[in-house]
């Protein structure tokens, strides 16, 4: 399968992305340059996290009206798989690909730690690979990952099952205490209402490999990877 | 034309900035001080000299980009 990382100026972790999909999934990891207006031959897109144009104005304000969104918009219109990841995650909501915004985390602080995340949907693409319910330790590092909407969204979000993750203790008990941002309802994760655009803040590229002590983040990508080769054979068979 | 744009958090929205710059204020013994909320101050020139067009103009760049209107809201002068 061929995934395309695209690459913001201020983008940082689209390295850790395309090393996951090639070295640890074995497919073909292609960075796309934020300046590209089409995007052919890709199975699925990954928006990858880091500072896109240094988080001036808002997070991801500036990056989503870089000419490449066009063609992520057509693509996640056509049902094509997309991931956002931390600032990935807040130029989906910026583009409006993800309802909802960030706002300063709660403490004013950048956090950079491990933190714990219930798997709420395992019937997703992204999460196939996990049990529903499961816990899966992974390192976050933001300053704007407290995500707001209106209460009419999070209903919807909560009725359509697209809140995908949340943050909780390492028992998976979802708690203030364990919302290290003071994101509405422990979000740490969600899909879009068709289910092939997700964003999260946690950072799954970060601990998806043994040596790392730490493969947790290695259940999503695998999971995009069956969903993109259920989709391709069932093509096929058609 | 210029156009000078404030930028704030909707009220109702926590501001964890406001509310740091607010405990600030209060222990510099400015206990007057509530409500503070933090913002961004944009300021431009507009080629465009007609006054409505001015304001139509400047809407729509706030509407597009320069707040997000799901957390802030804007408000602007044109002198």
């Amino acid at each position: 399968m061929n995934f395309g990382v695209i690459v913001f100026p201020g983008s940082n972790c689209d390295h850790d992305c395309l090393h996951v999909i090639s070295s640890v999934l074995g497919q073909k990891a292609i960075p796309v340059w934020h300046k590209e207006t089409a995007l052919t031959g890709l199975d699925a897109i990954i928006l990858p996290g880091g500072f896109s144009y240094g988080d001036y104005l808002r997070t991801g304000a500036i990056a989503r009206f870089s000419p490449v969104m066009g063609a992520v918009k057509t693509f996640a219109s056509e049902g094509g798989m997309v991931l956002g990841i931390c600032n990935g995650f807040q130029i989906l909501l910026e583009a409006g690909l993800l309802p909802g915004a960030m706002l300063r985390n709660r403490s004013l602080s950048f956090i950079c730690k491990d933190v714990h995340i219930k798997v709420e949907n395992a019937a997703t693409p992204f999460t196939g690979h996990c049990e529903s319910g499961q816990v899966l330790k992974i390192p976050i590092a933001h300053a704007d990952g407290n995500y707001y909407t209106d209460p009419v969204t999070l209903a919807a979000l909560q009725a359509n099952a697209q809140i995908i993750f949340r943050f909780c203790t390492p028992e998976g008990k979802v708690t203030p205490e364990a919302n290290p941002n003071g994101s509405l309802d422990n979000i740490a994760g969600i899909r879009n209402a068709e289910g092939n655009v997700l964003g999260l803040m946690p950072h799954p590229e970060r601990c998806a490999e043994d040596v790392l002590g730490n493969d947790a983040g290695r259940l999503i990508f695998l999971s995009m990877l069956d969903a993109l080769k259920k989709a391709k054979l069932k093509t096929a068979v058609a | 034309m210029k156009a000078k744009i404030h930028i704030t958090l909707k009220s109702g929205i926590l501001d964890p900035q406001g509310k740091a710059i607010e405990h600030a204020l209060e222990t510099l013994g400015f206990t007057s001080a509530s409500n503070v909320r933090m913002g961004k101050y944009v300021e431009l020139d507009l080629k465009e000299t007609t006054k409505d067009r001015a304001d139509a103009e400047v809407k729509a760049m706030c509407e597009k980009l320069l707040a997000n209107t799901i957390i802030e809201e804007y408000r602007f002068e044109l002198n």
